[in-house]
């Protein structure tokens, strides 16, 4: 395996639970729902998906249960921000702090595991390709759910009629009401879309990516998944570049310092976040690219006149 | 059953008053059944949260030690989030705030004079208020979503300072660890009684709490931010700008969340570390919405809050529970508020579906 | 409601005044944690010797914690709090706590504190630090004896004397076997951050490493070594179940027996102010069994354990040169504590800039 092989499987490992994160998010947003507790969502995935698999032995149950348990998670905020209408961004918060907690407290017995990592799944054949093979059709699960949560999610919003829907339920949900959509019943689906993802990401930490469970394992990148779905200009394939662009970044930053290539680090490491301000001056600037894509109703609070 | 929501005509008096006891016994009983769950005697539990830090002296001036920031902070976003401008980066202008108000400490460490401190507080408040200027500035003139910019740039101002006190900053004879110099005598802001350890920030916060009040209440430019806030069409017509409105919110939050950040950097800390903050400018954000966006309700809810921090360390001692006990009940206590406030605007109905009677569509 | 607080309140009170009296008898020994005491690493190395010292002198102390205290104005109040509940002997296990702990020990001159890995004392604050570099030195031996490609990797924290001095030891321990032996060196800028030490660990082995070893605090660079096949040296705790196949032997924090000394002292009212490095002879730091490797490495680690531990051994002892080239240490002599923990240079042979 050379050495440029080797440093792009590092980065699909790194990018992969952002573009998955990133992915649920985007969904939500597109509902116009900002939950900014993917964080908390990602960490209760990683606790529950970790203690599921070394009490059943099984990582598949164990990754059912990070994306069940983002779900139910992710339902807490539904409940108060769309049946009760509290605020989105002091919700979203307080779901992280709770998400933080609770999860210490599921995975306290299990610190210092060493779990079972989740195998790889070989397409027989497509794997022998030379170079692309071992990339692509050598990956666990996990990997091959991200690939088609792209395509579906791509394929949901922009293709199928209730994607449409979701749509104008995130641009406008008075005229999406007046129209006879169910606005609520649209976003809890759409907030718990988001919260499977966000589990789902999760499990990938604690069953691919380093296969144990410590408290605060996702370090922060529940946040960077946020970041992503506006870099990424609410489309999900631009997700999967900026995911991959941002894996790649970090990862290539430890390989400069292996070759001896001294740059401050922090520099690099504010990259992405200055990448994504810019990526957000460019499609706002221009009116037209930002009614396109953004979700005008995203962050508002929707209850139905009677 | 479903729950149907109301919207009443004014907001409803008798539960703006009783909304926060509700969710104090929700909690309560929440609480309650954990620790109990946990085997820990739920009394003395909710006992070592609520009342046990309250009970000295010194806990008392810890409490406005930690509540000061909050509130300072949750001041600056309530002006924001009022006139619908939503600056979620507070964190990064108090980093911002701290670091230029540190700049005559830590670069001109020479330099003493009665006139550092007071020159100390401006620069601080001006750092953060150029801070919040950038997502302003984008929003004004580039229609660029504030809540995501404000965000992101939370993270450069950490890398920032991270930067700074590992390199430029370090302190020459700290030995390499990356802090700057301890700030001089004459930097330092300080303590308002001689019983205890609480500096001037606190003074700060409430001075800030009443001024915005007053202004909010009554003058003009209180009047024009509600009015802009709820409809920038009729805030049009009245003929208030939206955009300077914009720049005047996010410029003062800023300032605010600065003033905070440099408070805290030369009353407690006293030197610049890579990590100033344990969160202060998210944890406002819910201390803003606690306390209802009103300035007043916030000095009421960061006291709160920053109690919950010290019953939890009260309670790891007295009960012995670990650590994310006290987080997991913090997040309880907000989730009941926040679900309770909705009391204050709507009127909840359970519908209950009746199975043997068809159900009649109310739509 | 006011009645039931009121009544909430003073049960409690009740409850809490029998449940400090019936304590009176034994003395508190305190704890102040960065971390969480699960974290798999420093603090809860940290925890298991305070453990250690309830196993010991549990007839005699009972002893409390608080963790996931923040550095700065929160573990003052954190101190602060334990200083006031009562604690005779106060450990606050983190650099960070050092000004803290300083500022509060003055307001309570009848509590003793110990801060660990600090430089500041007081009548009644302590100072104790572990010499891990000895460990390291040990490992750098082992790591060239094991790696096939003479190049081991490094997964640094951040750029202070204690990290400093790993590196240094470590390529000194390592060239004393052979001569040309060579570090990557990665700075993660975390001490905790699973991913991102995988990461790292993948960088190294993807840049032909076989051996790395780790100044970060979970066992995901250990997990990424088994996985790949090659070896790695646990940190802080023993990470033998992270790679039964993988790990060589770990610095392994036993803050015990300091606990229990240190503990013993202060009730015979022998107490006093130190500041104390100890080193593998007084047992705060012990190597991990040597495993995985061949006998005759073994054999060599165990005779260099024992000539550190009998002081016939000094790691840092010339000649020795700096990176730059510059004379450090002449033949025969040795580095003093002072400038070891202040360092922040490299010794001659590390492939890497410091960053500054």
């Amino acid at each position: 395996m050379g050495i440029v092989e080797a440093i792009l499987l590092t980065v699909i490992t790194a990018a992969t639970p952002l573009v998955i994160a990133a992915l649920g998010e985007l969904v939500t947003e597109r509902s116009g729902v900002l939950n900014l507790g993917v964080e908390g969502m990602m960490i209760m995935g990683a606790a529950c998906a970790f203690v599921a698999t070394q009490l059943t032995g099984s990582p598949y149950i164990g990754i059912l249960a990070g994306i069940l348990s983002g779900a139910l998670f992710s339902l807490l905020f539904g409940f108060l921000t769309l049946t009760l209408v509290a605020n989105q961004v002091a919700t979203g918060l307080a779901l992280t702090i709770l998400g933080l907690g609770v999860s210490g407290m599921i995975g306290e017995a299990y610190v210092g595991q060493s779990g079972e990592k989740l195998p790889q799944i070989v397409f027989p054949l497509l794997s022998d390709i030379p170079w692309l093979g071992p990339l692509l059709f050598k990956q666990d699960m996990i990997f091959y759910l991200s690939i088609a949560l792209v395509i579906g999610v791509n394929w949901f919003l922009f293709k199928t009629r209730k994607g449409l829907m979701l749509r104008s339920v995130g641009d406008s949900h008075s005229s999406a009401h007046a129209l006879g959509i169910n606005v609520i019943r649209t976003r809890y689906l759409a907030v718990m879309f988001g919260g499977a993802c966000a589990g789902l990401a999760g499990a990938q930490l604690s069953l691919v990516y380093t296969p144990q469970w410590v408290e605060n394992m996702s370090a922060g990148r529940g946040w960077i998944a946020l970041a992503l779905v506006v870099f990424a200009s609410w489309r999900p394939w631009r997700v999967v570049v900026g995911g991959y662009l941002f894996g790649a970044v970090s990862i290539s930053q430890l390989h400069a310092q292996a070759f001896g290539i001294g740059i401050p680090s922090q520099f690099l490491s504010a990259l992405p976040y200055l990448a994504t301000v810019a990526v957000l001056i460019i499609i706002s600037h221009n009116r037209r690219t930002t009614l396109i894509n953004t979700p005008a109703s995203l962050g508002k609070s929707f209850v139905p006149d009677r | 059953m479903r729950i149907e929501l109301e919207k009443r005509p004014k907001v409803s008096v008798l539960f703006s008053i009783f909304s926060p006891f509700i969710a104090l016994i929700l909690t309560l009983i929440a609480g309650a059944i954990m620790f109990a769950m946990l085997g820990k005697d739920p009394g003395y539990a909710l006992y070592s949260f609520f009342i046990e830090p309250l009970m000295e002296v010194w806990s008392l001036h810890e409490l406005a030690i930690k509540a000061g920031p909050l509130i300072l902070i949750a001041v600056g976003l309530s002006v924001c989030y009022r006139s619908n401008n939503w600056n979620i980066g507070a964190e990064g202008q108090f980093i911002m705030g701290a670091i230029a108000g540190s700049i005559i400490p830590v670069v001109f460490y020479e330099w003493q004079s009665p006139l550092v401190l007071p020159l100390m507080l401006v620069m601080g408040m001006l750092g953060g208020a150029l801070f919040a200027g950038i997502p302003a500035f984008l929003k004004a003139h580039m229609n660029t979503n504030e809540i995501l910019t404000s965000l992101m740039l939370v993270y450069v101002a950490q890398l920032f300072l991270d930067w700074l006190v590992r390199g430029p900053w370090r302190n020459p004879g700290g030995m390499n660890f990356p802090e700057t110099r301890t700030f001089g005598a004459e930097a330092i802001l300080p303590e308002m009684l001689a019983s205890g350890r609480a500096h001037w920030g606190f003074a700060f916060a409430i001075i800030a709490a009443i001024l915005v009040w007053l202004m909010m209440r009554f003058t003009l430019k209180g009047f024009e931010i509600t009015v802009l806030g709820q409809s920038e069409r009729a805030g049009r017509f009245a003929g208030f700008s939206s955009r300077k409105m914009i720049w005047f919110s996010m410029l003062l939050s800023g300032a605010l969340a600065g003033l905070a950040g440099i408070s805290e950097v030369s009353g407690a800390i006293q030197q610049l570390r890579p990590v100033i903050s344990p969160g202060y400018g998210f944890t406002a954000i819910i201390v803003a919405f606690l306390g209802r966006l009103n300035p007043l309700g916030i000095v009421a809810s960061g006291l709160v809050l920053a109690l919950t921090y010290l019953g939890g360390e009260a309670a790891q001692l007295s009960l012995g529970v670990s650590d994310k006990v006290t987080r997991v009940f913090q997040g309880l206590l907000l989730f009941f508020v926040l679900s309770c406030d909705t009391l204050l605007h709507f009127k909840i109905r359970m519908v209950w579906a009746d199975l043997n009677d068809t159900v009649k569509d109310t739509h | 409601m006011k009645k039931l607080l009121f009544a909430l309140a003073t049960s409690a009170a009740v409850l809490g005044f029998t449940a400090a009296a019936s304590a009176q008898d034994k003395a508190k020994i305190c704890f102040v944690y960065v971390g969480s005491k699960t974290d798999g690493g420093w603090t809860q190395a940290h925890d298991i010797g305070r453990q250690e010292l309830e196993k010991a002198l549990g007839d005699k102390i009972e002893t409390q914690f608080l963790e996931n205290v923040p550095e700065g104005p929160d573990a003052e109040r954190a101190i602060e709090r334990l200083a006031r509940s009562g604690c005779g002997v106060i450990f606050t296990t983190s650099f960070g706590f050092m000004d803290a702990t300083i500022k509060i020990a003055e307001k309570f001159p009848d509590v003793k504190f110990e801060h660990a890995t600090g430089y500041k004392s007081a009548p009644n604050v302590a100072t104790y630090n572990s010499r891990f570099y000895e460990g390291r030195y040990i490992q750098g031996q082992i790591a060239a004896k094991i790696s096939q490609k003479g190049e081991a990797g490094y997964i640094a924290s951040f750029p202070i004397p204690e990290v400093v001095m790993g590196i240094n030891s470590f390529l000194i321990g390592a060239r004393s076997v052979n001569p040309e032996f060579k570090i990557k060196v990665v700075w993660a800028n975390t001490w905790f951050d699973p991913g991102k030490e995988a990461d790292a660990a993948k960088a190294l082995i993807d840049q032909g490493v076989d051996v790395i070893t780790q100044h970060t605090d979970t066992t995901a660079p250990m997990q990424v070594a088994a996985e790949r096949g090659i070896k790695a040296f646990g940190q802080a705790s023993d990470m033998i179940k992270a790679g039964p196949e993988t790990q060589l032997t770990a610095i392994v924090d036993t803050w015990g027996s300091y606990y229990i000394k240190r503990t013993q002292a202060f009730l015979d009212g022998k107490w006093e102010t130190t500041s104390s490095w100890d080193g593998l002879k007084d047992g705060i730091l012990t190597m991990a069994p040597y495993t995985n490797m061949p006998d005759d490495v073994k054999k060599m680690a165990e005779e260099t354990e024992a000539k550190i531990k009998s002081g016939e051994l000094k790691p840092f002892t010339g000649p020795l040169k700096k990176q730059d080239g510059s004379e450090w240490l002449a033949a025969g002599a040795s580095a003093d504590d002072g400038t070891l923990l202040g360092m922040n240079f490299y010794v001659e042979g590390v492939d890497d800039k410091l960053p500054q």
